[in-house]
């Protein structure tokens, strides 16, 4: 009985004695890593792919990337270029419409199916922006936070609620106001309107991982509160941020549309969707298809990215996982 | 020769119930515990939960400064409201907690796990790394094709000699072990139990065995100091305390744990027929 | 006639990897007023067919069995309003989690005061009074004072109790104890234990425990029944399983106990897997 311990290592009993029920553990001994990261993303799939309303927002958010990336090779014309011989063409299946036109010109004479496409590009790089720009700054202030506590989380929290208080909308406004108009700074007072979020977010999360014994144990072998914060600490609480994420992305492209529309976001010519309403904002009585169009634009678009979210809210938290 | 542990009247409030408006209350975790451990020796600290036996771990093993009080580790007085602990200190304890599911990070591969102590703390090569957390892992009981795996892809057992094996990797003289096997199955539990005893023999280690389970405290101590309310209230070697508790509830405690033997069986069996 | 009969039971889990067998076929027997305990590891499924009887498994399960009949009465034929008139009222069950098993939100006379109403025609004057009788019986001190009491504002035995109190409210046939003491601190469970094995011999109830402790075995139960990984190992009443296991398993258990100690090293239950592979 004196080699006990290398026979039951030998035979790796344990992983057979406990928990058969484990998805990966019955992963033959070999496996290498490439192996169990298809294992885990299978299993990401597996919830992902129960929602079909996500499966079919990811559809639709693929082929907008799509667009966005080929949008030279898709678009008909230019998206600036104006055909002053057909002022507010009609759409191709409205009378007195032409296929030059399949959705009509605005009232420039500019081609709305181009402008669109071109559009789906600037709506993208404002979602990756925002999104990059509010994401960094709420991770920092909420680790800080929710890490050290007392006087600097009271004083952070403060901060965040007071700009949680403000319709975030008019914040915005007020912000742009300030820095004056411009994609640039919309994409700037979006980010610091949404940055809250994250940061409340990602403190909460700090605070419940940081009760956890791995934490301690880190600290007990000497890890310093830099690396507990970003090596430790942080990758734990990056699935709620990345559902968080995903639906502000949405939300900063419908505010900017918003901010566009009241003429605070991207200025003419710029075929940024909200600008296109705003420009067309007098014509809606006399040709709806010029505010019809980049309307649906930013209805289906948004619709989609908060579908994806909730199919990633639900593979990514622990908490909704099986009945 | 020095004692590898030695506590001096060490004490821990808390301070709960302090509110906004309310007043604040202190609640006394641990009121003056002494204690001296030898080298190679394994005390037990026994007792029921809220008594301060894990508190008395944590201050142990460094984690939290004791309110008042001495903490002496080989002799060295170690002082962490007033100094950060050092490496040298770090060197010389270390802990391993009771649930193995929350004391490694998921997202730290097993490889990392082990290499951190030794990254944090001295000056050895990235391969000499590897090559000393993969002796470590072999020790444990654990194979090298376990170290690029996460921690999810093992059982509760085999997670426990992960956290052993991290706490080995700087070679301390003093491990704590907060009811490393209370979370575990029987016949996993014996296989800790075992892997302890032998790395105690190879490395001649001082064990602080902190459980509320006392088949298992006489199983593996050398002395036994049980705790109530912040208080030691026995504290003697194993063999004199099984055979003879003298403070009360030593005795409350040794009469409510089940006795697994045939003679009580049979004696309870007949208790009920004749009852 | 036995109290509870369950012939084969099968409990099939769904899971993202196929199915997996969480029973394969395990008959149970109990005879009213005595006390079988069910022990295993974790993975052995002793949890599972006590939550299949009460209805109590997902849905992503799915459960068969030639047989199982409570007092002779077929429960798989029988329909869904006659079984929830049994489970309830004659089957009741009581939990690991004494603080998470209650709810946080009412007191522990309300809850105890609600089971009545479900299962009884008492009036509510009748309720409030049998509710203090029952805090009494599980011995809870000053129970008037504590059925205003909310779950968190009691220690764990204390919930215990109360869980206690609800599963014998409507005087059970069967209790089903799943893992009761596991939470608890020793002194406690020892309290705990006397007052299921005091209701157990007063109301002449049967009594199922499931536990993974074997000492707690030997203090309370009648019969054992042995599992692991799903399948039934060993079979014996308690003094006959502790003298003279038969399985080879089982046997291992008993060995793992500290208490049973012989020499440096303890022997596991890989060296019985192994020795039983050799021989």
């Amino acid at each position: 009985m004196s080699d006990r311990l290398e026979a039951d290592s030998s035979t790796n009993p344990e992983a057979h004695l406990e928990e058969p029920t484990h998805l990966v553990a019955a992963a033959p001994p070999g496996a290498s890593a490439m192996r169990m990261r298809a294992a885990v993303l299978a299993e990401f799939w597996h919830y992902f792919s129960q929602n079909r309303g996500a499966v079919a927002g990811l559809v639709v958010f693929l082929l907008l990337v799509l667009t966005a990336l080929m949008a030279p090779v898709l678009a008909p014309h230019s998206p600036t270029q104006q055909f002053r011989d057909a002022l507010l063409a009609p759409p191709v299946w409205v009378e007195g419409g032409s296929w030059k036109f399949i959705l009509g010109s605005d009232p420039l004479g500019r081609d709305i199916l181009s402008r669109l496409i071109y559009g789906a590009r600037f709506s993208l790089f404002i979602g990756v922006v925002v999104v990059a720009i509010a994401v960094t700054g709420g991770i920092l202030i909420g680790l800080a936070a929710g890490y050290f506590g007392g006087a600097v989380d009271v004083f952070a929290m403060r901060v965040m609620d007071i700009i949680l208080a403000f319709p975030s909308l008019l914040l915005a406004l007020v912000l742009v106001a300030v820095l004056g108009p411009g994609l640039g700074n919309a994409m700037i007072a979006i980010a610091l309107v949404l940055q809250p979020h994250f940061a409340r977010l990602t403190r909460a999360a700090v605070m419940s991982e940081l009760r956890r014994e791995y934490v301690v144990s880190a600290r007990v072998v000497g890890a310093s509160h830099l690396r507990l914060m970003f090596v430790t600490i942080l990758p734990n609480c990056l699935a709620p941020l990345i559902v968080q994420g995903t639906l502000s992305f949405s939300t900063a492209i419908l505010d900017a549309a918003a901010l566009g529309f009241l003429g605070m976001g991207a200025q003419p010519p710029t075929p940024e969707w909200g600008t296109m309403l705003a420009e067309a904002r007098e014509f809606i009585l006399r040709a709806w298809w010029v505010v019809t169009f980049p309307g649906l634009a930013i209805l289906v678009t948004v619709l989609a990215i908060n579908l994806m979210g909730d199919g990633l809210r639900d593979a990514l938290d622990p908490k909704l996982k099986r009945s | 020769m020095t004692p590898a542990l030695e506590t001096r009247a060490v004490t821990r409030d808390y301070d709960v119930g302090a509110t906004f408006f309310g007043k604040r209350r202190v609640v006394h975790a641990l009121k003056g515990i002494d204690l001296t451990l030898e080298r190679g020796k394994t005390l037990a600290i026994v007792g029921e939960s809220g008594c301060g036996k894990s508190t008395l771990a944590r201050i142990i093993a460094m984690i939290d400064p004791p309110t008042s009080g001495e903490l002496l580790i080989d002799g060295e007085p170690i002082d962490i409201a007033k100094h950060r602990v050092t490496s040298d200190q770090r060197r010389k304890v270390q802990i391993v907690f009771q649930n193995p599911y929350g004391s490694l990070n998921p997202r730290q591969k097993v490889g990392d796990i082990l290499t951190e102590p030794l990254l944090l703390n001295t000056p050895a090569s990235a391969a000499e790394r590897r090559d000393r957390a993969m002796g470590m892992l072999q020790k444990v009981g654990l194979t090298p094709a376990h170290y690029n795996r996460y921690p999810h892809m093992f059982s509760g057992g085999q997670r426990q000699r992960i956290a052993i094996a991290r706490a080995l990797m700087l070679n301390p003289s003093l491990l704590v072990l907060d009811e490393p096997v209370s979370a575990l199955d029987l016949s996993v539990q014996a296989q800790i139990l075992n892997l302890l005893a032998d790395l105690q023999d190879e490395f001649g280690l001082t064990y602080v065995f902190v459980s509320h389970d006392l088949s298992v405290v006489r199983y593996i101590a050398d002395e036994v100091m049980v705790m109530y309310f912040g208080e030691v209230v026995e504290h003697r070697p194993r063999d004199a305390i099984f055979a003879d508790p003298q403070h009360d509830y030593t005795k409350v405690l040794f009469a409510a744990t089940p006795r697994a033997d045939v003679a009580s069986i049979r004696a309870r069996l007949e208790a009920k027929a004749a009852g | 006639m036995s109290l509870l009969e369950i012939e084969n039971l099968r409990v099939t889990f769904d899971t993202s990897s196929g199915p997996f067998a969480a029973l394969s076929g395990v008959s149970y027997r109990v005879d009213p007023g005595e006390v079988l305990a069910i022990v295993g590891e974790s993975g052995s499924g002793k949890s599972v067919a006590m939550l299949a009887v009460m209805g109590l498994l997902p849905p992503s399960a799915t459960v068969t069995a030639d047989a199982m009949r409570f007092e002779g009465r077929d429960l798989l034929t029988m329909s869904a309003a006659e079984r929830r008139k049994i489970i309830g009222r004659d089957i009741s069950m009581i939990f690991q989690e004494p603080i998470a098993s209650l709810n946080p939100c009412f007191t522990a006379g309300f809850q105890i005061e609600e089971v009545l109403a479900r299962h009884t025609d008492l009036p509510r004057r009748a309720r409030r009074q049998r509710a203090i009788e029952l805090m009494q019986a599980v011995g809870i001190p000053e129970p008037k004072r504590r059925l205003a009491s909310f779950p968190h504002q009691m220690s764990g035995g204390q919930c215990q109790r109360v869980m206690i109190a609800m599963a014998i409210a409507c005087a059970p046939k069967l209790l089903i104890a799943d893992e009761p003491t596991t939470a608890l601190d020793v002194t406690i469970q020892k309290q705990i234990l006397d007052l299921l094995m005091r209701l157990q011999a007063d109301h002449g109830m049967g009594l199922i425990l499931i536990t993974h402790d074997m000492g707690v075995v030997a203090e309370t139960a009648d019969r054992v029944i042995v599992q692991y990984m799903g399948r039934k190992m060993e079979e014996a009443d308690v003094l006959s399983l502790f003298e003279n296991p038969q399985n080879a398993y089982t046997r291992a258990l008993l060995s793992a106990l500290p208490e049973n100690a012989t020499g440096t090293r303890l022997p596991t239950v890989a060296d019985f897997r192994l020795a039983g592979e050799d021989a």
